[in-house]
């Protein structure tokens, strides 16, 4: 049983991994790279290790994202800036 | 079972690999090299697994009374967690400097320009 | 090099590494087995130090030293953000207006709000009793902060975020960390040994000797560290607009 969670979780990691790395716009890519935050969260939960889950919980699925989020923002502006 | 925890950070290390190296947009890089980053951790807490184990946290298990996973490799993913994602800062912030200095983020163009 | 060379040579440098690392997997010790004679060590060694969180005590007892290369890197990494995040010569600042922020968001984002900072704080507050500590707890605090963005506006986030005294906060907590670790020397054994304080009982607050001071320095120090970091990205994507026409 607690072999099949883990298995289902590493599965859903491995699959949000390869979404993460297909999808080409950095802003959705970051949605994506959330997902695969908190399916890491999960497989780490799993696996025992709730210290970890945790950190990647409040890191992978909130901080790394928003950060590639204001970037994408502040590039975008630039973008558009110069194109005038 | 016996292998396939390890083979999947196998696969997320080699897909993150392409993803930086056929990237054409260098906040995409920054984002596969945290999948990359992500692969080590499942490696890392796979080979501290013990099979039936719980977590190496006492305050409400008395010692002794079940098997635990290994600590030592949880507390190496642990820290790496954090200083992981304030290193991808880093990288983000020299992002934004070259797309300051040069007007564009793809390493294709960037590289024409230093030619 | 053409694109289509590069291709290929990545495809032929990665299905090497793919047989090679396959080759490896094969040969680490199976998925669930039960040597860990690490483990297992560390395991006693934390129970003879009376800190309930093993994995608190291998990072801020067992491996202190490790962590405080940790910390190094995390305080370089926000250095180098924050000096090449600066203002340049040819940028100005633009305030951007307050807007209007749905009713239901900025009800959710103000409940929340206080609720994540004082979950942030908890988990600061008993890394070596139950899962948490000093890095989670420090991110969890610092982001809740910013629900302030989604539920008010940038320049409220501002008043309540003054940036100078957290990056003063963030060199404080690094040093904090060091002075920790000169103490042991001081008192006669070695660097970040944890041997000043008494162990205390097991299972409580102040249980563990210095490993609740050490984890409460890495919580100010990640806390601080997130917040000057988000705010260095905000200010860039927000507020730093270029000069027109340069």
């Amino acid at each position: 049983m607690a072999d099949a969670v883990i298995v289902v979780a590493l599965l859903l990691t491995a699959g949000a991994a390869t979404a993460a790395v297909a999808v080409r716009d950095p802003a959705r890519q970051a949605l994506v790279l959330s997902l695969l935050g908190l399916f890491l969260g999960v497989v780490f939960t799993v696996l025992q290790a709730p210290d970890v889950g945790l950190s990647q919980l409040a890191v992978g699925s909130a901080l790394t994202p928003l950060l590639i989020m204001l970037s994408v923002r502040k590039v975008r502006r630039r973008g558009k800036e110069g194109g005038k | 079972m016996h292998v396939f925890p390890y083979l999947v950070a196998v696969w997320i290390f080699l897909t993150g690999c392409y993803g930086l190296a056929t990237s054409r947009n260098l906040i995409h890089a920054v984002g596969c090299l945290a999948v990359v980053q992500s692969s080590t951790y499942v490696l890392l807490l796979a080979v501290g697994y013990r099979d039936g184990g719980t977590a190496p946290v006492f305050s409400d298990l008395k010692p002794g009374a079940r098997p635990l996973v290994d600590p030592v490799v949880q507390a190496l993913a642990l820290t790496d967690v954090v200083v992981g994602a304030t290193v991808t800062a880093l990288l983000l912030a020299l992002v934004l400097q070259i797309a300051k200095r040069h007007g564009t983020v793809d390493p294709d163009e960037l590289t024409e320009l230093r030619g | 090099m053409s694109r289509f060379f590069r291709l290929r040579v990545l495809a032929f440098g990665g299905a090497g590494l793919a047989a090679l690392l396959v080759a490896a997997c094969f040969d680490l010790p199976g998925f669930g087995g039960g040597s860990h004679p690490y483990g297992d060590r560390a395991v006693r060694a934390s129970l003879a130090r009376r800190t309930a969180n093993v994995i608190s005590s291998v990072n801020f007892d067992q491996r202190a030293y490790d962590t405080l290369g940790e910390m190094s890197i995390l305080f370089a990494a926000v250095l180098g953000c924050v000096v090449l995040l600066r203002q340049n010569r040819d940028e100005h600042r633009d305030r951007p207006e307050p807007t209007e922020v749905a009713l239901p968001v900025r009800r959710y984002a103000l409940l929340v709000l206080p609720v994540a900072l004082v979950t942030g704080l908890y988990v600061i507050a008993h890394g070596q009793l139950s899962p948490g500590g000093g890095f989670q707890g420090g991110v969890v605090a610092a982001t809740a902060l910013h629900l302030l963005y989604l539920g008010a506006d940038y320049g409220a986030l501002e008043r309540v975020r003054p940036i100078g005294v957290f990056e003063v906060t963030d060199s404080l907590a690094a040093c904090s960390y060091l002075v920790l670790g000169l103490a042991g020397v001081l008192a006669g054994t070695a660097f970040l040994a944890n041997t000043l304080l008494p162990y205390g009982t097991f299972n409580t607050l102040s249980s563990g000797g210095t490993v609740p001071l050490l984890n409460a320095a890495i919580g100010m120090e990640v806390a601080s560290a997130v917040v000057v970091l988000l705010a260095r990205f905000l200010d860039q994507a927000v507020e730093i607009e270029e000069e027109k026409g340069s």
